[in-house]
């Protein structure tokens, strides 16, 4: 009994720190000063990093601006393809479904650096490298899979009865899907629109092929900071990383509790 | 739309699933402001004529009139037919209310109006007070009310229903099914309704509709059906009669002379010739009894007896064949393996044509 608590007790620190530990040290490298090696805590502590971070010659919030830009814009280029395209495939018949559905995996097979060396080259003929258009079409690609995975799940949920009901009351097509249809795949809809959003803002490599040195986000600025030995920075950086996601998390849960879950109640 | 109720009409309709015929060569006539059923056993079709009906599946081949008109290639939405799901298929995201309205909303009345519309039937079925709530948080039998409500919203020419008592408890299923019938009177509506269950049937019916292995096994009115069945299918799916072998011995006009078991009997010819026929007997038309009685009658052995309260049902071994016997007087019970007399005063018997 007392040696059951003990175990849980340990268990839950241990997890504690593995999810915390790492926050905690980024929060502290942010505001330390200096900090040596043998030293368990920053030497001094200052917001002088802060300041460079944020002059503005300093880019941070460009590339904030950038982040949330590109991250916008690839979530909606996203469900422009993944809405008709998950409908289509939600109203297949389901073999078929799952066969198309396992081909868009292919793509992932190929090692995504080859890829991407050949996407700057086409891009670079187009004019499309170093802009903002190019690195949303890069992360487009990278999140359509799973954009279109989840929406043709939340679209094959949809009762097909309720559609007939609705065509049965008279309303046409474009009716029944955005009176019926949408509405009930919409927290499906919702949480691949999360996906894509937080995959953008994370993306690397790709941004890194296609939008050096024109266009920069905060994970470039991030890996620039660490790779200079700039603990400080990327720390910082990281938090700022933090804003959108968060922001775009709040956002869509009001409105997923305002519209959708009220309504969806069991 | 056009007000009034409307005739349908099936003019040898087909209609296949590549391999499969769910609607083969249906033909049949429904009069305005008559309800008819369309019975038959599981997978025999019925669902898939009612979507005919509503145009939620096209004909393969033949022809659909509502009201006179041809409408057998027209979309759902475009036919003044509305349907009662036997999912009931409310939309989980609206409230009753809107549930109700969206038939005049998505016909481009005014919110307000709409909301009176829907209001007004909500009242019809008894659900007033209840317009807030989603449907989720409805009993089966008012969800079922919702889904008559929505359906009676556009007053249409005529109303569908899919199996609509089949989520329904026992009891609630007698007092719906009077409801919709009484609904149907008093709004003088045309309702074609779909079930499994005989009883049913005949208890709503003006006019039946018997399926089987997608074709109409018989049409006609409760009491044709249940007294002067076409067939085999028909006589043994209506009450359970049994099918026997008998010999018409004599024919003068329309009435034949038929033996079964040693028992003579004058029955209706319905078109038989003398030689070897097939006759059907209500369970209930069998009587039992332990002596010899004056009428003429065959001796039999009870196989299993099973008191069910109002009845007891018998299994009868017999120079007739394995009998099945309903006895209204469950107080005068015979054991299993007791030796009984079968006699046939004459009524729920039947020459099946076939
Ligand atoms: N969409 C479809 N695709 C292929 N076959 C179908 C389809 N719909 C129905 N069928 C087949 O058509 C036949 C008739 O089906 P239907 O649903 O009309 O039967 P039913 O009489 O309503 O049966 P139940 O009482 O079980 O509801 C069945 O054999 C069924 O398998
Ligand atoms: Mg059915």
């Amino acid at each position: 009994m007392k040696l059951g608590w003990i175990i849980r007790g340990v268990l839950l620190g241990a997890l504690a720190v593995a999810v915390f530990g790492p926050l905690v040290n980024m929060l502290l490298w942010a505001v330390a000063e200096r900090w040596y090696f043998p030293a368990k805590l920053p030497i001094e502590y200052g917001f002088s990093y802060w300041e460079r971070v944020f002059r503005p010659r300093g880019n941070a919030m460009e590339s904030l601006f950038n982040s949330v830009v590109i991250a916008g814009g690839t979530v909606a280029l996203c469900l422009a393809v993944a809405l008709p395209a998950g409908y289509a495939l939600a109203r297949l018949r389901l073999p078929l479904r799952s066969l198309i559905l396992l081909a868009f995996l292919l793509p992932q097979a190929v090692p995504n650096l080859a890829v991407y060396i050949n996407v700057a080259r086409i891009f670079y003929s187009l004019g499309l490298n170093g802009t903002i258009a190019g690195v949303v079409l890069v992360h487009t690609v990278h999140g359509l899979l799973f954009a279109v995975w989840i929406t043709t799940a939340a679209f094959a949920a949809v009762d097909r009865e309720l559609e007939q009901a609705a065509r049965n009351m008279g309303a046409g097509p474009l009716r029944t899907f955005f009176t019926v249809t949408l509405p009930l795949a919409a927290p499906g809809i919702l949480a691949s629109a999360i996906f894509v959003f937080l995959e953008s803002l994370d993306e690397f490599t790709g941004t890194y092929f296609v939008g050096v040195p024109d266009v920069m986000t905060l994970p470039l600025l991030l890996y620039n900071a660490s790779a200079g030995g700039n603990y400080q920075i990327a720390s910082i950086t990281a938090l700022i990383l933090l804003i959108p996601s968060i922001g775009f998390m709040l956002f869509v849960e009001r409105f997923l509790r305002a519209d959708v879950l009220a309504k969806m109640g069991g | 739309m056009a007000g009034g109720p409307a005739s349908v009409e099936f003019r040898a309709v087909v209609k296949r699933y590549g391999a499969v015929t769910a609607v083969d060569g249906v033909s049949f006539t429904i009069e305005p402001g008559t309800l008819a059923t369309l019975l038959g056993p599981s997978g025999c079709g019925k669902t898939t004529t009612l979507r005919l009906i509503a145009g939620l599946e096209l004909a393969t081949e033949g022809q659909i009139l509502i009201g006179g008109r041809d409408v057998t290639r027209r979309a759902a939405a475009e036919r003044d037919v509305s349907m009662v799901f036997q999912s009931y298929a409310l939309f989980p995201h609206m409230t009753v209310l809107e549930n109700a309205a969206y038939g005049p909303i998505v016909d481009g009345t005014p919110r307000k109006e709409a909301h009176a519309m829907a209001r007004a039937k909500l009242e019809l079925v008894g659900l007033s007070g209840f317009e807030a709530r989603m449907p989720s948080e409805l009993s089966g039998g008012q969800q079922q009310r919702v889904a008559v409500a929505r359906a009676l919203v556009l007053e249409p020419q005529v109303l569908l229903f899919d199996e609509p008592l089949s989520n329904l408890d026992a009891k609630l299923r007698r007092r719906v099914r009077e409801d919709i019938r009484e609904l149907q009177r008093r709004l003088n509506l045309t309702v074609v309704y779909v079930t499994h269950d005989q009883q049913e049937a005949l208890a709503v019916s003006d006019r039946v509709i018997v399926m089987s292995n997608a074709r109409i096994a018989q049409a006609g009115s409760p009491r044709d059906l249940y007294e002067r069945p076409a067939n085999r299918f028909v006589a043994d799916f209506i009450g359970d009669a049994n099918v026997v072998a008998a010999e018409l011995i004599e024919v003068s006009g329309d009435r034949a002379k038929v033996v079964l078991g040693g028992i003579a009997l004058e029955l209706e010819r319905r078109g038989a010739r003398p030689g070897p026929v097939t006759v059907a007997i209500r369970p209930e038309a069998l009587l039992l009894s332990a002596d010899r009685p004056a009428a003429p009658a065959a001796p039999g052995r009870i196989g299993k007896a099973a008191y069910l309260g109002t009845h007891m049902e018998y299994t009868v071994t017999s120079a007739l064949g394995e009998l099945f016997v309903i006895d209204r007087m469950p107080s005068r019970a015979f054991a299993a393996g007791a030796e009984v007399w079968i006699s046939l005063p004459g009524t729920g018997v039947a020459i099946v044509p076939e």
